[in-house]
């Protein structure tokens, strides 16, 4: 569907190509380096989850399972009206594009908030990216056995914060890029610079948004659920 | 696009040379600033290798060195194993690496597949200015206290990862920020290679005409694009682990410092691909022009390359046979690694092939591409030794490892630099290094590299470390002390020899003769260009008729047909593939 705006991008006599424009390539490689990059944080998780399988608390005594499975309800609902927005756009429709464009722009804000919350509840709570805080409400849970740790002593749980506050704060890093990245089409969207015919930007700026959702799925599965 | 060159006029100083999105200024710039690390790697490399020749002995003029450094010129230990491992460093990240991608990536994709410019110009301004800062950081952590990273070049944990183990803190937050952003510069540049050898190619360059040097230089791109972003995790995993608390390679609080070496050589080894196959792509070019015949197996020269670019994800383990390695899984990566010796027996027969009856034009890249082929086959022998895990076991952390990496990597990588910073020199400054000077040079540079590091083969073969401080302190070391005299000796010239190009390379922009369009007789579009070319390349988008190794093609008068010239008559038979 985007063929028109790609065969206006394509310069005269450039046969060769991939078929699609420049910037519509250039995401989608840059994804695949985005895609390594999350397998180092996720393989490395896995490794250290496999050797340490006591350091890690049983789902839902830790972390909020009810209040994430909200806010990963609210990033999918932002990648459908990201789809919305582009739609809009092809079919010519501004005034729903700019809508759908700033709904995205804040449910991605929305997400990264609940992540806050999240964050400021945890730390208070005592769970550290260095492990269980001693003396701390999570500490005496552990020590009663109530985490379902491996062992009693909460100092095992080291990895178990690493690997939590990394991912999902590198996840959060990349929502955070996306949502100024939205904010810019936005802008540009009430400036007019978006036509049905040139709409580069949104499809973009779309992948990106729509891969940062993905990863967040397998985040939420893995460090969540499991 | 023919507007652009027009442009090119109206751009202000500042934005012409310094914050340029001219691919051509950007590969000049990436230049000027690999080259300044590749001397201070060197002048690392000298203080090392006085250490090793002359154990406590004062570095001649080394009292300039601060207290914590050397005092009274002699180096601390603490202070030597900084030094190994930033000249490691330095040479891997900011100089060899920048000089293969960053430069001739930059200077020669779209010169030589007939585009204007790379597919995002702005991009590839950012990712030369974000390589400054990262290697002014890198720099910077020499003058901090506690010293600079101190861990190797490898940066193996726990000793990166606890600052009380090295004594080095600091210095190696600095090592790993400074890592991390040069890979978003890296990875922001492979973006803009693939994108632009897919997307900008000119009508008629078909996959399977472009020039070896731009195949290297692509699969390369896929390989830094796939391979750097490990290393920014691994590298950010290990910074948290030092400043936030956290525990991933830390063995106290769950973590696992195998692991760091993992993930390391996950990178890293793809990471040595990264710094040969851009040389194997430019020797290629090179070595067809110096003797006017086309590549020999040009197909399977391509083959070879994405051989090696895939088999070189499944081999890291390698680096590993002594880190504690279920044998069964050692096997597994000996024989992966064992297959490579096939493609790159594969390049070096091709090479000989394009060689052999040819009309040889010794100019100085070609001495420079022969160079490569002969110390990369000394350097690829000593590599199936390191392979095979009942020899590696032997060998393992000893001076043979360092040979090894030196003659693929100095032998190999620094000589096809050498040679294809003398053959696009011309296109880039419009002007001719010194000949007579160049094969001084290449000469002076062959002998003493060869007396520098083909000894090192048997200081390893005695069990002398790698990174010993003071081999004396060992008795079985002491009889090898001669050797080490000798090697260090040795460096020493090869170091005082890189005067002799350093001054040529300065002279030459200034002085050198005119180079004209065409100095080498090439067939690549850039020859077409003026020297140097004008903004945007090409006045008009030139058509390809056929591929780039088209010398001594029967009907044409010349012994080189450029691949924007319709094949004249008989010649046409070798066009269309």
């Amino acid at each position: 569907m985007t063929h028109a705006a790609a065969v206006m991008r394509s310069p005269a006599g450039r046969e060769l190509g991939a078929g699609v424009y420049n910037e519509k390539l250039g995401i989608w490689v840059f994804l695949g380096s985005e895609v390594m990059f999350f397998t180092a944080l996720i393989g490395s998780y896995i490794i250290l989850r496999f050797a340490n399988p006591g350091a890690f608390a049983h789902p839902g005594t830790v972390l909020n399972i009810p209040v994430t499975a909200t806010n990963t309800f609210l990033l999918i609902c932002s990648s459908v009206t990201m789809v919305k927005a582009f739609a809009a756009a092809n079919m010519g429709d501004m005034a729903k594009m700019k809508l759908y464009l700033v709904a995205t722009t804040l449910i991605g804000a929305a997400f990264v908030g609940v992540q806050i919350y999240e964050y400021t509840h945890l730390i208070h709570a005592g769970f550290l990216p260095s492990g269980i805080r001693e003396g701390s409400e999570l500490a005496e849970l552990a020590a009663a056995g109530e985490l379902g740790l491996g062992t009693a002593d909460p100092a095992v749980a080291g990895v178990y914060g690493s690997s939590f506050y990394t991912m999902t704060g590198f996840h959060g890093f990349h929502v955070t890029c996306g949502v100024v990245c939205l904010a810019y089409l936005s802008i540009n969207a009430f400036r007019g610079k978006y036509t049905q015919a040139d709409h580069r930007g949104i499809e973009v700026v779309g992948l990106y948004w729509h891969f940062v959702d993905l990863v967040w799925i397998i985040l939420f599965t893995i460090v969540y659920l499991v | 696009m023919t507007t652009a060159a027009a442009d090119a006029h109206e751009l202000s100083f500042v934005r012409k040379y310094i914050f340029s999105t001219d691919h051509k200024i950007i590969g000049i710039q990436f230049l000027l600033m690999s080259l300044v690390f590749l001397f201070v790697g060197g002048l690392l490399a000298m203080l090392v290798r006085w250490q090793q020749g002359f154990p406590n002995e004062p570095i001649p003029g080394g009292g300039v060195l601060p207290e914590t450094m050397a005092p009274g010129g002699i180096l601390l230990p603490e202070f030597y194993n900084s030094l190994v491992t930033m000249h490691g460093t330095f040479m891997v990240f900011f100089a060899i690496m920048p000089l293969l991608v960053g430069v001739f990536g930059n200077y020669l994709i779209p010169l030589k597949i007939g585009a204007p410019d790379m597919a995002f110009p702005r991009l590839n301004m950012w990712s030369f200015w974000i390589a400054v800062p990262a290697g002014t950081l890198m720099l910077a952590g020499f003058f901090v206290e506690g010293g600079h990273a101190a861990a190797g070049w490898t940066s193996y944990a726990p000793l990166s990862a606890v600052s009380e183990y090295s004594g080095v803190s600091a210095g190696q937050k600095i090592w790993l920020l400074s890592i991390a952003i040069l890979g978003l510069s890296s990875i922001l540049g492979a973006t803009n290679y693939i994108t632009t050898v897919v997307n900008l190619r000119a009508p008629g360059m078909t996959w399977f005409r472009l020039p070896l040097s731009i195949w290297a230089l692509f699969i390369t791109a896929i390989l830094v694009l796939l391979a750097i972003p490990i290393l920014s995790g691994a590298a950010i995993m290990l910074f948290f682990d030092q400043t936030l608390g956290t525990h991933f390679f830390d063995a106290t609080g769950g973590g696992q410092p195998l692991l760091w070496q993992h993930l390391f050589w996950y990178f890293g080894h793809p990471e040595v691909y990264i710094l040969i196959l851009p040389a194997m792509g430019m020797v290629s070019d090179i070595i067809a022009n110096g003797s006017r015949k086309p590549v020999f197996g040009y197909h399977s020269m391509v083959y070879a390359i994405i051989a090696i670019a895939f088999l070189g994800w499944i081999v890291w383990g390698h680096h590993m046979f002594q880190s504690g390695m279920n044998p069964t899984l050692g096997t597994g990566f000996m024989i992966s690694t064992l297959l490579i010796a096939v493609p790159s027996a594969i390049k070096v027969f091709n090479w000989m092939g394009t060689m052999w009856e040819g009309n040889l034009r010794f100019h100085v890249p070609m001495l420079h591409g022969i160079a490569f082929v002969t110390m990369f086959v000394i350097g690829g022998l000593s590599g199936i030794f390191m392979a095979s895990t009942p020899v590696d076991i032997y060998i393992h952390d000893t001076y043979f490892i360092v040979a090894h990496i030196h003659y693929v990597l100095f032998g190999g990588s620094l000589f096809a630099i050498f040679g294809a910073v003398t053959f696009w020199y011309p296109k880039m400054f419009g002007r001719l290094m010194n000949p007579f000077w160049g094969k001084v040079h290449w000469a002076l540079t062959f002998v003493f590299f060869n007396c520098t590091f083909f000894p090192m083969h048997t200081l390893g073969v005695y069990g002398h470390m790698r990174r010993i401080y003071d081999p004396t302190q060992y008795e079985f070391l002491k009889p090898l002390m001669g050797l080490n005299k000798f090697i260090t000796i040795s460096a020493l010239l090869l170091f005082a020899s890189q005067i002799i190009f350093v001054v040529n390379f300065v002279w030459g922009w200034f002085w050198g003769a005119k180079a004209g369009n065409n100095p080498w007789e090439d067939n690549g579009l850039e020859w077409t260009l003026p020297s140097p070319p004008a903004h945007g390349n090409f006045a008009t988008v030139p058509i390809v008729h056929h591929g780039p190794y088209e010398f001594s093609a029967p009907g044409v008068t010349e012994d080189y047909l450029p691949q924007n010239h319709p094949p004249l008559q008989v010649g046409a038979g070798k066009e269309g593939r």
